[in-house]
């Protein structure tokens, strides 16, 4: 059983579901493939194409109170996955990355499979930005998959990061998703918190930012995905 | 959850059950705590399953159970879905009030792994209060959960009091408001969702006056929340 006496669970840390209580997992030369399965649980957000890494311990993606990465930074602001899955792919503890192709609106999916060599301290990063802002993304970092056996499930609802690489400034020039239909990215816009922090959320013109390119079905609360890995193979 | 009110989970969770096989009948004695500040919780419904069935999933549209419960806190269809199988309908005997709790106790058969719990938060068009199919484990112990708010897909979010009026699944507005601070005369915040499936509530946006009129019949500084909305202890008798 995951959890032992009191365990709190917060709104949006990972939930553990269908992980099976007889271990063993494959022996390490073998392949493994993971789906991974992004779900926009947002009232009306575009989930931009999702970049995913394979990884080990040694690499993390992002950690909020410290800086974000130049691709995690043009992630956040432009929605492209490339530079961050290509930064990623420098890195000595990277095994595989992908990518999606399309954003995704709310109440849709994107899937992507990603097969690697299997050992049992594999790791999943994913990350996708919300498109009808400056620079917020959700995902996961770090999201131990190793003990997954063939057919098992994990579910992750996690929270939407600030990258704190561009002022929440919301007006059109400034977004690139469909609310707006701005600049990406640019590494010349301040922001007043240079390090990643949970979003403040999304202020609009309905609570009276007469500049702001978005309206309140623009806003969350907490979570903006639902994550599932499931080890297909 | 179209038309299926119990619908085989979609991950692989075939495997749990087989191997955490383990589960016997236990006794859960459950305290819900509304953690919001101006908000209350409809009748609360809580049904015990085993892994392989869900009262609802966010990312998936709602059953029309769900969806009565979300726009009229009406729990008579899950009662009726529920049937023959263990579940506890209105603990509180009423609405819960902001920082009010209530506990009920379900003894679980022996394949009854999971709890899932749902209630209306009122006053809202469709958010309600969501527990989906939590593993709850098997040894004795005091687990406690934090919950969040969901947005049922099923109603526009237009924030306008129609309370007074017999409410069902095509009425529209918000049916009640327990605390007596809406107000009334609003224009509507907004129009049918573009998210129709069930996905984390946005929050209620209301307006800045108690006073009739304006966008909104809430009262903003009143009846927004932030997640998570109501917090969950089991306590596991084995």
């Amino acid at each position: 059983m995951p959890f032992r006496k009191s365990t709190s669970l917060g709104a949006a840390i990972l939930i553990a579901a269908g992980i099976s209580a007889c271990g063993g997992g494959s022996s390490s030369n073998d392949q493994a493939t993971y789906q991974v399965v992004v779900t926009n649980v947002t009232s009306a957000q575009v989930l931009t194409p999702l970049g995913v890494v394979i990884h080990r311990p040694g690499y993390t993606a992002w950690s909020a109170g410290s800086t974000a990465s130049i691709g995690l930074e043009n992630l956040a602001e432009s929605g492209n996955p490339a530079p961050f899955v290509d930064e990623a792919g420098l890195n000595i503890n990277v095994d595989t990355v992908a990518m999606g192709t399309t954003p995704f609106t709310a109440g849709n999916s994107q899937t992507i499979d990603i097969t690697t060599t299997y050992a049992n301290n594999l790791e999943l990063t994913v990350a996708s930005m919300l498109g009808n802002t400056n620079d917020a993304f959700t995902g996961v970092t770090n999201w131990k998959i190793g003990r997954l056996n063939v057919g098992d499930s994990m579910i992750a609802m996690p929270h939407v990061y600030d990258s704190g690489t561009e002022d929440n400034v919301e007006t059109a020039a400034t977004m690139p998703g469909p609310a707006a239909g701005g600049e990406g990215y640019n590494p010349g816009r301040p922001s007043v918190t240079s390090v990643i922090t949970i979003h403040p959320g999304v202020v609009t013109q309905a609570d009276g930012l007469s500049t702001s390119a978005l309206t309140e079905v623009d806003r969350w609360l907490g979570p903006a995905a639902k994550i599932v890995v499931t080890r297909t193979q | 959850m179209k038309s299926k009110n119990w619908k085989s989970l979609v991950a692989a969770s075939l495997a749990t059950g087989l191997c955490a096989g383990t589960a016997s009948a236990a006794t859960w004695d459950i305290t819900i705590t509304n953690l919001t500040h101006g908000n209350h919780f409809t009748p609360l419904f809580l049904r015990t399953h085993d892994a392989n069935t869900h009262l609802f999933q966010v990312g998936e549209n709602a059953a029309a159970d769900v969806e009565l419960m979300a726009e009229c806190g009406d729990n008579t269809l899950l009662v009726t879905s529920a049937g023959n199988g263990n579940f506890a309908n209105n603990p509180a005997s009423g609405v819960l009030a902001p920082g009010a709790n209530t506990s009920t106790s379900i003894n679980t058969a022996s394949d009854e792994t999971r709890l899932s719990i749902v209630a209306m938060i009122l006053p809202t068009n469709d958010a309600f209060i969501g527990m989906d199919s939590q593993l709850i484990p098997v040894a004795a112990g005091t687990y406690t959960y934090y919950i969040n708010g969901y947005d049922a897909g099923t109603e526009a979010n237009d924030e306008i009091l129609n309370a007074g009026v017999p409410c069902d699944s095509t009425t529209t507005g918000m049916p009640g408001a327990p605390g007596g601070d809406a107000d009334s005369g609003a224009t509507g915040v907004a129009g049918a969702d573009s998210n129709t499936n069930i996905h984390v509530h946005r929050g209620t946006l209301g307006d800045a006056t108690a006073n009739a009129g304006g966008s909104s019949d809430l009262v903003s500084s009143i009846h927004r929340w932030q997640n998570p909305v109501a917090k969950v202890t089991v306590t596991v008798t084995p």
